[in-house]
This record gives C-alpha cells, structure tokens and sequence, in this order.
C-alpha cells in the first residue's frame, strides 16, 4: 500500500503536465517546420506579418493560417525577404505590388478608404447626437408654444362655447 | 392630449430611410462582384523582369518549326501578345485549351505561357496529348514568376502590348464570351494603337 500512493500522485502529475502542455499549445498552424526561420526574433517577425497578408487563394485566412499551396510559396517569399534584410514595409510594399491592396487583410488608410475606416465611428457619432438632441429636448420639458394669435383665440372661443358643459 | 398633426411632420424624419436605400442599393450592387475576380495591380505596368527557361520535350506549335523556346520579359517587345498560364495539374485549364488552339491555328496572334508550378515531363506530356497552341514557353517550376506576375490561381490570361506593358488581364478558365468580349477586341485594339477597351 505505501507503494502505491506515490505511484499514483505521480499518475496525477503526469496527467496534469500533459492536460497543461495541451492547453499551451494552441491550435494547430499551417506553418510547417521547415519553413521557420531559425533566429526567433526575425520568426516573430515573420509570423507576425504574414498574419496580416490575405491568402489570395482561400480569401478569408491570412497567408499565415492557410494550408493553399499559393499561402506556402508567400511564407517561404516572406522568410526570404526578411532574412536579406528587407524590413516589414518592404516585404509588405513587395506583396502589394504584386497582389494589389488587397492582399492587406488590414486596408491601408487614405482618402479612398476613409469611409471603410472612419464611417462607423462618424454614424456612431451621428446616432449619438441625434438620441442627445431627443433626450434633451424631452428633459426640457414641451418648450412653450407661441402665443395663440387672434385668429386661433377666436376659434378656441368658439368652440368652447359650441362644446356642451 | 394631443395628436400629432401633419404639420409636426418634418423632412429630416426621411434620413434614415434615404440613408438605408442608398446603403442597400450599394451593397445590391457589391452583391453582383464576384468576389474570385480581382482587379490586377500590375495592369497599365511593364511585366515583371524575368527570364524562363524552355519547357523540355515541349511540341512544335502551329506555325513554329522546331524546338519551343522560353519566355523573357524581352520577348514581348514589338507585337501584342497573349500570355496564358497553365498548369498540367489544372483541371479548368483544359476547358480553355481548345479556344487557345483555334486561336493559334486561325490568327497570327502570338501565344506565349508560363507553365506554372508543374513537373517538364507532365507539361510536355499534356502538350502532346491536346495540342500546343504556345509559340514560347517558360517553364516557372517553382513559381517564383508566377508571384512576381500575381498569379494567384491557374489559369490567367493576360493581355501584353508591344512595349511590354500588361493592359488586361483574365482570371480563370477563359470562355467563348470573355474571348469575343474582351480579349480579343483588346488585342486588336491594342494593335491599332488604341487603348485596350
């Protein structure tokens, strides 16, 4: 029996490292090992741009993510722009020459996007204004209305007298 | 109490369904995009410089004795031709392939290809079975080229003038209509020193 109970807390041990290691690890890549980089710090670099290059093959993943044959070949390119020493803006310049704007899954901001990038925020801004204007006229109270002119202070007259008491 | 009458109605109160017509007809309109098709952002720019060698065991094409050469950037200058990539592992570039051959066989258009990511022996094997129509082939084995020409998937077809300018471009299988409608009356334009449409 003493035997046994170490045993099984190292059972337990070891269950736990494996459950912990599986939650470190994230989710599968379609990086393949032979592409990485082997200095870490141009690796982050490279992962970190290629998130943000569209695959033109399977439009909605980045380059990063997709397993296209297309999305490989660009990894690859990317790898060997910035081991030769292009920095992030050449390698991005050296996608959108090729593959026009929209290989940047985030659009770049001028005058022909301003509305993509700052039209919500103005309709948020306009909503916003409009609900203020409502609310504060309500707070206000029904502002008083103009004076009755002649003309209506006889009508009033009139009816008042016509209604039955 | 009292009843709000037509004089408390004010124009404003239209905006928000101005707003939303003029949204929904915009977006009907993005609706008919497809979105597969991209625009090219090398059209109205010089072809990428590059240099391929020859397909090896590449057939005779019409009207061209002897062995296939490859494809140069040099090679565009002085008539409109039509660049094609293809692939022998590319299913949809054998729906085209017919028009390409009528093409060769019909028109002095010249024809040129770049072989896309595809093994010399399939290529020549799949030229041999369903007819050459390309007058030079440059065989882009790692599809280093087909970047640097923003290929993005097999088959494209591009519109190059004299000067080596690319002025069109046609993403996919090309069709009877897309050939009547647009690339042929491009390159004839082209030739006539017009602009491509």
């Amino acid at each position: 029996m003493a035997a046994t109970a170490p045993n099984r807390r190292g059972r337990w041990r070891a269950a736990l490292t494996a459950l912990a290691l599986a939650a470190a690890a994230g989710p599968a890549l379609a990086v393949e090992p032979g592409e990485r980089l082997a200095d870490p710090a141009l690796e982050a670099r490279a992962r970190d741009l290629s998130a943000e290059l569209r695959c033109l093959v399977c439009q909605n993943q980045s380059i990063d993510d997709s397993n296209a044959a297309l999305a490989r070949d660009l990894r690859v390119l990317l790898r060997e722009r910035l081991a030769a020493g292009d920095s992030d803006d050449q390698v991005r310049q050296f996608m959108t020459v090729r593959y026009g704007d929209f290989v940047l899954l985030r659009p770049p901001v001028r005058p022909e996007t301003y509305l993509l990038w700052f039209g919500p925020a103005a309709a948020a801004a306009l909503g916003a204004f409009g609900i203020l204007r409502f609310f504060r006229r309500r707070r206000g109270g029904i502002t008083p209305a103009a004076p009755l002119s002649a003309e209506e202070k006889k009508r009033l007259e009139t009816l008042m007298e016509a209604t039955p008491r | 109490m009292s009843t709000p009458g037509p004089s408390s109605f004010r124009p404003i109160f239209l905006l928000p369904l101005v707003v939303f017509a003029a949204v929904a007809v915009y977006f009907l309109f993005g609706l008919q995009l497809d979105s597969r098709k991209l625009p090219s952002a090398l059209i109205g720019l010089p072809t990428p410089a590059f240099a391929l060698p020859p397909l090896a065991g590449a057939p005779p094409a019409p009207g061209v004795s002897g062995t296939i050469p490859g494809l140069a950037a040099e090679d565009f200058k002085g008539q409109v031709s039509l660049v094609n990539v293809f692939a022998s592992w590319c299913g949809p570039c054998l729906v085209e392939h017919p028009f390409f051959m009528r093409l060769a066989e019909t028109t002095p258009i010249p024809i040129v290809a770049i072989n896309y990511k595809d093994k010399p022996e399939n290529a020549a094997a799949w030229l041999r079975r369903f007819g050459n129509p390309y007058r030079r082939i440059g065989a882009d084995e790692d599809g280093r080229v087909g970047i640097d020409w923003g290929v993005y998937g097999v088959p494209e077809t591009f519109v190059v003038d004299g000067q080596g300018t690319i002025r069109f471009k046609h993403v996919g299988p090309v069709t009877e209509a897309a050939m009547r409608d647009d690339i042929l009356p491009c390159i004839e334009n082209l030739r006539n020193g017009r602009d491509c449409s």
